[in-house]
């Protein structure tokens, strides 16, 4: 008896093996499913990020599956859960290019995360674009790291020349999620550039994701009197910052980022976020077909407004379809080269042109909130960009919406370099 | 002068909060001399409690005195229920066995259910709905401004919410005192933590006393969940970790197995963080080392006064 089990008990693995053996190596070559490995905060402190990203990817994946897949070849997602945490996220990735052997990796949106996860992605050579990690360091970790989005030095100079030249603030404070990269970063190049612009920083406060309470931290806030204060965090704490800010009596406008994009800020926040400004990538009221056409289908589908988190998650496996397809291989190195020369690729959050540093130039929007609502601003572009004729949202004009869209590394035009606070058109974009 | 007003009353907030926790902790101590490391996480389940009883009965949409009251007193049964739970079937079989076995026993609790809830509900914050609102009746000079506020002078405020937190604190420690001093209940329980064996000799229920000392810490943890949920709307499963080690700290400052003594460490901690936050930095002290300050003192008073503040050291009988 204890014999035929130990036989049975061989045969078992043996066969496992073998059926993990031509997995593994039908993964590697240029035929069978493509494999591309996701990995996002599905459960974390920041799953509203994970779950929009997942969202999008997955649309993408379904709808390239449904024209018949990438060059004949369907695509395969799989998705891990990182819980938010930077040392899960390592694991994951590892994971997914050792067991799950994935030609190409997706992920993640706090940058802390990414970085975290980027080098197991560099060391064994395998592609992975970040759709929305904006801290310039993640792409630094190598020439295998890509992003879809704008990164934080053009994020926070959008920031602070939106509170001089629009707001016409003169002094500002700094509250800043000191465990966070994205936070640090951010803090960083607000700093720099409003002080450049002959602003004033008075105060300079932090607090962690873990803390409670957070008047302390507002009432120095209050005594150095700011005309704004920038928050760079997360919508989890931004949220519950406003609502102790406005007991507290403060009136200063809060300015924030990307971080704050998420259906949750408002369940936190309420109306103390109202007269709140914050930048952001793209709006959902944009009349260009793509931006249209996304929002449609994506409404459709999870009966929801896709946030930009959502909207560059499909960008991002958009961007990597077009890559696979050019190439015509899932090579790391072939594939890493298809994606380095994606130029003019016409994605829901903008023109995508990969850049010598391997980020996107794109331009960033700016909101304020009202009532639950996200209320148009104005566009912002990076300097040298030239700002398309066609793409302020209250524009009906559309016809050849971005065909205005230079290659952002070309020499600007002295109009466009001046171009900042070029499209001030006002639109009800509810969110 | 108006800054340091607001952030005292901003730090005594915060600190009734841990004192609320410490309560629970050096109550379980002095009877069993037991550091119960489940008292953080019950303070959590306090929290989803009321979120839940909030919105299963509606009151979430209706915020009156009475919602609060009943969401408050509901989150407080519950968790008197799950800290008897916890008593009775983790550390009651443990027991009789060495200190350092319940001790372990009680990491381990408290790792399961800060993880049950995360693999239940996950670890992504909820909004705790905001129940207080003053009733429409009380003349207009008693109502605060629209922020929630009543000035006090220059630019200080004191906000209903923090009025709440610090009155109903106030009003459950008394509670508790009249317990302990004025009921035979809490004359037990001085009993069986003067000496265990002996209570039980006089024909004290030991295991109904230690059952009712562990519902009460729970209750009082709960309350201060929910409170905190006024202040601060999110509400995750780990949330009770710091927030349980700082009024642990607290405990220990105080004089463990002391209750004035936990009151004031809570109120203590509860300060110092806030100044550190607010003046730290003109002393180049960043305001995140509020929590390395916190502890520091702690280490500071426990070299100068090892029993805590209030804290009397007892000479073991050989």
């Amino acid at each position: 008896m204890k014999r035929i089990l130990l036989a049975l008990g061989l045969i078992t693995t043996f066969v496992f093996g073998l059926a993990c053996e031509r997995r593994g190596g039908g993964g590697a070559g240029d035929t069978g499913p493509i494999k591309v490995g996701l990995y996002a905060d599905l459960t974390g402190q920041t799953s509203s990020f994970g779950q929009s990203t997942k969202n999008g990817v997955q649309m993408a994946v379904d709808e390239i599956n449904k024209a018949g897949g990438i060059n004949g070849r369907q695509v395969q997602l799989l998705v891990e859960d990182d819980q938010g945490l930077p040392a899960q996220a390592a694991t994951v990735v590892t994971k997914l290019i050792n067991q799950d052997k994935v030609h190409a990796v997706l992920g993640e949106v706090a940058s802390s995360n990414s970085l975290a996860a980027a080098p197991k992605a560099q060391e064994a050579k395998i592609p992975m674009i970040t759709p929305s990690s904006t801290n310039p360091k993640v792409t630094q970790v190598g020439d295998f790291i890509f992003r879809v989005c704008f990164i934080d030095p053009f994020q926070g100079e959008v920031m602070a020349k939106f509170a001089i030249n629009t707001l016409k603030a003169k002094t500002a404070a700094v509250l800043t999620d000191v465990n966070s990269d994205y936070s640090r970063g951010l803090d960083q190049f607000f700093t720099d550039n409003f002080t450049k612009m002959g602003g004033r920083i008075v105060e300079k406060q932090s607090y962690t994701q873990t803390d409670q309470d957070f008047s302390g931290q507002l009432t120095a806030i209050r005594s150095a009197n700011p005309d704004v204060i920038y928050v760079p965090g997360y919508y989890g704490q931004v949220g519950v910052i406003a609502k102790q800010a406005k007991q507290l009596g403060i009136k200063a406008p809060l300015l924030g980022g990307d971080g704050w994009d998420a259906p949750q800020l408002f369940q936190l926040g309420g109306d103390a976020l109202n007269g709140s400004f914050f930048s952001n990538h793209y709006s959902y009221e944009d009349p260009r077909p793509e931006v249209k056409t996304f929002v449609d289908a994506y409404r459709a589908r999870y009966n929801a407004i896709p946030d930009a988190i959502a909207a560059l998650g499909y960008d991002a496996m958009k961007v990597l379809a077009d890559a696979i397809k050019r190439s015509g291989s899932t090579d790391g190195q072939k594939l890493r080269d298809a994606i380095a020369q994606t130029a003019n690729f016409a994605g829901v959050t903008g023109t995508i042109s990969i850049n010598q540093e391997r980020n996107a130039v794109k331009p960033a929007t700016v909101f304020e909130l009202q009532s639950g609502k996200y209320v148009f601003k104005e566009n912002i572009y990076p300097e040298g960009m030239t700002p398309p004729a066609t793409t302020s949202p209250a524009n009906t004009n559309t016809g050849t919406a971005n065909t205005g869209a230079a290659n952002a590394n070309t020499a600007a035009s002295p109009a466009a370099a001046n171009a900042n606070t070029a499209n001030t058109a006002k639109t009800g974009n509810t969110k | 002068m108006d800054t340091f007003v607001q952030q005292l009353i901003n730090g005594l907030t915060i600190g009734f909060i841990y004192a609320l926790i410490a309560l629970g902790y050096t109550m379980v101590y002095g009877i069993l001399r037991l550091i119960n490391f489940a008292h953080g996480d019950i303070y959590m389940v306090g929290a989803f409690s009321g979120y839940f009883l909030a919105n299963q009965l509606g009151l979430a949409s209706e915020p009156s005195l009475l919602s609060l009251g009943v969401v408050l007193i509901g989150a407080m049964l519950m968790a008197a229920l799950a800290g008897v739970i916890i008593e009775r079937f983790a550390y009651r079989p443990v027991r009789k066995y060495s200190r350092m076995t319940t001790l372990i026993t009680a990491i381990g609790v408290s790792l399961f259910i800060e993880y049950l809830f995360v693999a239940v509900l996950g670890n992504a914050p909820l909004s705790f709905p905001q129940l207080l609102r003053l009733p429409e009746w009380l003349p207009s000079s008693l109502q605060p401004d629209q922020n929630g506020n009543y000035r006090l002078f220059g630019r200080a405020s004191l906000s209903i919410v923090q009025i709440l937190i610090i009155g109903v604190s106030i009003i459950l420690m008394l509670i508790l005192q009249w317990i302990i001093y004025r009921t035979k209940l809490g004359t037990a329980m001085r009993a069986v933590s003067f000496n265990l064996n002996s209570a039980k000799l006089m024909g004290i229920n030991t295991d109904m006393i230690i059952a009712f000392t562990f519902a009460l810490g729970s209750a009082l943890a709960a309350a201060g969940g929910v409170l905190t949920a006024q202040y601060n709307p999110t509400i995750y499963p780990l949330m009770g970790i710091i927030t349980g080690l700082k009024a642990f700290v607290a405990a220990v400052l105080g004089g463990i197995g002391n209750i004035p003594g936990a009151v004031l460490g809570g109120l203590l901690i509860g300060a110092a963080e806030t100044f550190v936050v607010g003046y730290g930095q003109n002393i180049g002290i960043p305001s995140t080392y509020r929590d390395a300050v916190a502890f520091s003192i702690l280490i500071l008073v426990l070299l100068f006064r090892p029993a805590g503040l209030l804290g009397s050291t007892v000479q073991e009988k050989v």
